[in-house]
């Protein structure tokens, strides 16, 4: 086992407990920092993965914006003098149900697939080279109109939250 | 290491997101499983923009970004106005739509 695999494995287990820690918690506060590992853990395997720019923007956009987003959605919403009541256990069945087949149809389709891929990763010193190549030839009009959401999601949002 | 090992943490994950939409009441906790299924879905994509070593993958994990970053300000939102006016966030108890 070389330190590669090691990594992986210790990202890979934070990840994982952590987005149970997410959906199983009782306390939402407790769902809301789990998320924050969660999203630190998948930035980490973008790193394996030589994606050193998707990283950063990983960090920045879900750990900075995201999750303070999240946090004050969940400070502005929950009672702090009533305990959160879970419902869980309501629906578990047909969810169990639901989640083993979606789960099922995954495997099998990764399983069953022959993925072209290329066996060892070309490592390379960076990709924000490529990455600002592309997104200012080939895809310059998607990148545009992107911003034209984000511009639209904010005007969007602050009209849906003002008081009146 | 082979792809397997990556496709199979982003479908653990995708999987996780998935029990947490449906097992959960909580409107921001539904909100955060979305969340991990559009990360496990750049996972898939960060992976496979690795293994076949060019970068067009990367450039939808930006745009998958966007539009995440746009509908979590747009959602909470929405659930914040949604509890102003009904003093919940349980899912269950938000349905003046239906009859």
């Amino acid at each position: 086992m070389n330190y590669y695999e090691i990594i992986f494995y210790v990202f890979a287990v934070l990840t994982v407990v952590s987005a149970g820690v997410v959906v199983f918690s009782r306390n939402i506060i407790y769902s809301a920092f789990a998320l924050l590992f969660t999203f630190t853990g998948v930035a980490g395997i973008y790193v394996l993965l030589n994606a050193d720019f998707i990283a950063i923007t990983q960090l920045l956009i879900y750990v900075g914006g995201i999750m303070i987003l999240l946090i004050f959605g969940v400070m502005l919403t929950t009672n702090v003098t009533n305990v959160e009541i879970t419902t869980q256990t309501l629906k578990a069945l047909p969810a169990t149900i639901v989640v083993a087949i979606v789960s099922a149809l995954l495997v099998s389709t990764m399983v069953s697939t022959k993925w072209a891929v290329k066996d060892p990763i070309s490592v390379e010193s960076t990709t924000i080279n490529q990455i600002g190549e592309l997104l200012l030839t080939k895809y310059l009009l998607p990148f545009e109109i992107a911003s034209i959401v984000l511009l639209i999601a904010m005007m969007g949002a602050a009209f849906l939250a003002r008081k009146n | 290491m082979g792809i397997n090992y990556f496709l199979i943490l982003a479908l653990l994950l995708f999987s996780i997101g998935v029990a947490g939409v449906l097992l959960r009441r909580n409107a921001i906790i539904v909100f955060m499983c979305i969340e991990l299924m559009l990360n496990s879905v750049n996972l898939v994509f960060v992976s496979f923009s690795s293994y076949l070593g060019n970068s067009i993958g990367q450039i939808f994990v930006f745009f998958i970004m966007t539009v995440a970053a746009a509908e979590a300000a747009v959602g909470l939102a929405i659930i914040i106005a949604l509890f102003r006016n009904k003093e919940t966030i349980n899912i269950d108890e938000i349905n003046i739509l239906k009859w």
